[in-house]
């Protein structure tokens, strides 16, 4: 399958990048490594009359440790998550999830940045982020703002970010408790999750449970009031209206949603 | 749109439309025709090449994307006078091909496994191959030449 025709700009810093899709505007897509992007373009699902790669924007690509949080660059790949050291020291629950997103070769060329900005439910990393309390700045016309997570998925693939804007960074808190765990359930091992779980302390981020990546809100309620694991982990489909398809059913992802959380639950705490 | 890849060490410069896949590219344009297609989906991994030295699935990359880089086909890793490298030698060794067509993209996976990490164990290979699939269900010795080129390294 080719995709259909565009017109290929790349871009060699996110001013450069900022510069082009305002000359575009609605006509132009950025692409970072791509790989949501060209099957959605291969399929006809997505067409843009304009690609602007911004994959080569090295300044947007790092992993830095400031006073009091992580600061990771959008164009930072997972293969480079996975590996990072100051992850594994500081936010091991990011860098073990990225490293089970696909598999080595989709590691090596898609971004944090972009799954984000891509705004997938069945993505693991959002829900990573939700669950760490992130922060997504963001660049456009009028300036930089910062979103909070929890603000900047409004739907499938829609997100808070304009047309004219660019995601440049995720500012991730240092974790206030040290336990964590991702559980993730798959047909095959390089799918999409059927549902995933991310475990930071006592907040809990759900993949696949609805149009966006969501946090167990009825979970956290019920740990926060003393609920013991079990009790609380049976709450986690609350409130949650999961897509069927071939893989699940709804019945079945608020099933596995349940207990993946019992056991993402149970296994940081043996990390506690 | 111009597009000048360096492939297996050679300079090439082509004239391409923008849309074209880089998997495409170097078939139809380079030449270079071990590397496969498959799923077309980005799930087979047949078509797995080294872009500056890491696996990619180049059916899933714009030729565009890569203007400027290195990439390495299955062509790239024979040795000027026709020999085969360690690893193409151990999957001949331990008869870790069947009709042979994920082979191309299997062995470059298993290059760039071996460069990150030149000694895995059997776990490793099989979780550093999940992006690969034999329809010949031949992965035992796949995996099993993996480790012999692992070890005929040390």
């Amino acid at each position: 399958m080719i995709p259909p025709k565009f017109v290929y700009r790349r871009a060699g810093s996110a001013e450069e990048a900022l510069s082009l899709v305002a000359e575009y505007g609605d006509d132009a897509k950025l692409i970072a490594g791509g790989h949501s992007l060209l099957p959605l373009m291969k399929l006809r699902l997505a067409q843009p009359e304009v690609l602007v790669d911004i994959g080569r924007v090295r300044e947007l690509s790092y992993i830095r440790g400031e006073a009091d949080h992580i600061a990771i660059g959008a164009l930072t790949r997972y293969h480079d998550l996975e590996h990072s050291e100051l992850l594994a020291e500081e936010l091991p629950l990011l860098a073990h999830a990225s490293g089970r997103v696909g598999d080595p070769q989709v590691r090596h060329r898609g971004t944090i940045g972009g799954s984000i900005a891509h705004g997938d439910a069945a993505s693991d990393v959002p829900a990573v982020v939700l669950a760490l309390d992130g922060t997504l700045v963001v660049s456009g016309p009028s300036g930089v703002r910062e979103i909070p997570s929890g603000e900047f998925f409004h739907g499938p693939f829609e997100t808070a970010l304009e047309p004219e804007e660019l995601l440049t960074e995720i500012r991730l808190p240092r974790p206030a408790s040290s336990s964590w765990a991702f559980q993730k359930l798959t047909s095959r091992a390089i799918d999409w999750a059927v549902v995933a779980v991310a475990v930071q302390g006592r907040s809990v981020g759900l993949v696949n449970m609805g149009s966006t990546p969501l946090r167990a809100t009825a979970v956290e309620r019920a740990l926060a009031d003393g609920a013991a694991i079990p009790d609380a982990a049976a709450q986690a489909a609350e409130g949650t209206s999961p897509f069927p398809d071939r893989n699940a059913s709804t019945a079945y992802r608020q099933h596995l949603a349940r207990v993946l959380t019992r056991r993402a639950l149970e296994e940081a705490g043996s990390r506690a | 749109m111009n597009v000048t890849i360096t492939v297996n060490g050679e300079k090439t410069s082509h004239e391409v439309e923008d849309r074209t896949l880089l998997v495409h590219h170097l078939r139809d344009a380079v030449g270079l025709t071990a590397t496969n297609i498959g799923c077309d989906t980005s799930t087979c991994g047949s078509c797995t090449v080294l872009l500056n030295g890491e696996s990619v699935k180049s059916c899933t990359v714009l030729a565009a994307q890569v203007d400027g880089d290195e990439i390495q086909t299955l062509e790239g890793l024979t040795g000027e006078d026709g020999e085969m490298d360690a690893v193409q030698n151990a999957f001949q060794q331990k008869h870790a091909l069947q009709c042979g067509f994920c082979t191309p993209g299997m062995v470059m996976a298993a290059t760039s496994l071996l460069r990150e990490n030149p000694d895995p164990t059997e776990d490793e290979i099989r979780m550093a191959l999940k992006g690969n699939l034999c329809r010949c269900t031949g992965y035992h010795n796949i995996v099993q030449a993996i480790l012999t080129a692992a070890e005929d390294a040390r």
